[in-house]
């Protein structure tokens, strides 16, 4: 049997998955990362992208995550993602929408705090479509 | 002495009110159920942040540049209270007990010559605190249960809005004020403070477990702590919202079940009252025929 690390995926609302995965490629906000099994303790911040997980050396799951927080140590890799969807269950069109409000937010945003808003609204959608595209 | 007719009619008319009474009760319990499974899925994410933030809390420590949500604004003049409280009555003490804490705490901390603000989350609070403190309130949020229950979404709302209004320098402390559930028949008004962050103790357990592993931190542990106290405001707020309506609907479901049972009870009076004057009626009646027929 292969090694594997307990990968949990949590969302506010629910405790979306807490299975043993062999690797899961998580979007760091400095690049993406793999989690192998022992992997060294870290905690990293995640941008708006999809998380693969690998079983028997190929992608068996993608999970599109807007962004979030992951901590990994030897044992078990925790990611908490404000927002959690399988990209299967994307829709082109949806994202699509998503990404004109964003735009519109953005153009009408007078404070700094709405244009910050805005722009990581922004790039979670861009983040969904590239998702789709690839 | 009530005639017949006003009995009866009064008989039907508690009945009816058992008739409501008992459905909003059954209402109340199959949305408690609801209320406390998302209040118990939503408690994972929050733990698994408080042990994260409190790591790096003490990774970062009292640093000159610690971000502002955790060391806070070195100032204690002005507090933002943010009330939880249900959109609808009829659920016992559940609204003047967390409105009872709130104004406690506000008029002890106008005594000690502080600014107080106010966020009011849900109707009735407002609606109670603002005759008292019409001006300290900044803000309001209703109809945040949706028919599915709670959203993010609107925790997120009511997060943004504390965020930039300490941003802006609005407040130096936030204290949020709801109510705990524990059970159907018990709710704890809770006084939380929400900023700067107070850590909660990590375990000595936990706290050898990570101390033996020293983290890395990407990009840095400052920039993972400036990203994750905003969220953390959203995730407090969003479990005190998920608290508080699990604890009215407990509540309502109680208040509800007396209400039911008082009404059962008045129905159980009323028809003595009203079985024994029809029989004082009918015992009259007959008195008059067999003296009536006496007299002949």
């Amino acid at each position: 049997m292969t090694d594997t690390t307990v990968l949990e995926l949590v969302s506010p609302s629910a405790l979306l998955k807490s299975e043993p995965v062999e690797m899961v490629v998580v979007p760091g906000t400095d690049g993406n990362f793999g989690v192998l099994p022992k992997h060294s303790p870290m905690i990293s911040t995640i941008r708006p992208g999809v998380i693969d997980i690998y079983a028997g050396g190929k992608v068996s799951e993608r999970i599109f995550v807007a962004g979030g927080v992951a901590e990994v140590n030897p044992e078990r890799c925790t990611i908490l993602a404000e927002e959690a969807v399988p990209v299967s269950d994307l829709k082109a069109d949806e994202a699509q929408a998503r990404l004109e409000a964003a735009e519109a937010d953005l153009k009408s945003a007078e404070t700094a705090h709405d244009k910050a808003n805005a722009e990581r609204a922004l790039d979670v959608a861009r983040a969904q479509i590239q998702a789709l595209t690839n | 002495m009530a005639s017949l007719k006003d009995l009866r009619s009064r008989i039907a008319s508690v009945k009816s009110t058992r008739k409501i009474t008992s459905a909003m009760k059954m209402v109340a319990a199959s949305k408690l159920r609801r209320a406390q499974d998302a209040a118990e899925a939503a408690r994972p994410y929050a733990e698994r942040m408080g042990t994260m933030l409190g790591r790096l809390a003490t990774a970062v420590g009292s640093n000159e540049g610690a971000p502002k949500l955790l060391a806070g604004t070195g100032k204690d003049d002005v507090h933002l209270l943010v009330v939880f409280t249900a959109d609808r009555g009829l659920c016992g003490g559940f609204n003047a007990s967390i409105v009872k804490a709130a104004r406690l705490k506000a008029l002890a901390l106008k005594g000690e010559g502080k600014t107080v603000k106010i966020i009011c989350v849900g109707r009735k609070g407002s609606d109670a605190l603002k005759r008292e403190f019409g001006d300290n309130i900044v803000a309001r949020y209703t109809g945040i249960e949706g028919k599915k229950g709670i959203d993010f979404s609107s925790a997120t709302e009511v997060a943004d809005k504390v965020l930039a209004l300490y941003d802006e320098g609005e407040f130096d402390v936030c204290t949020i004020f709801y109510n705990k559930f524990v059970s159907a028949i018990s709710q704890v008004p809770t006084a939380q403070q929400l900023i700067p962050f107070a850590g909660e103790e990590v375990d000595e357990q936990e706290e050898a477990a990570g101390s033996s592993a020293v983290y890395e931190y990407e990009p840095s542990e400052e920039a993972i702590l400036a990203d994750l106290l905003p969220r953390n405001v959203g995730v407090q707020i969003f479990g005190a919202m998920l608290e508080s309506s699990a604890s009215e609907h407990g509540a309502r479901m109680s208040a509800m079940d007396n209400a039911t049972r008082n009404a059962g009870d008045m129905i159980d009076r009323l028809s003595i009252q009203y079985n024994r004057s029809r029989q004082a009626q009918i015992t009259n009646e007959l008195i008059e025929i067999i003296s009536g027929a006496e007299a002949l």
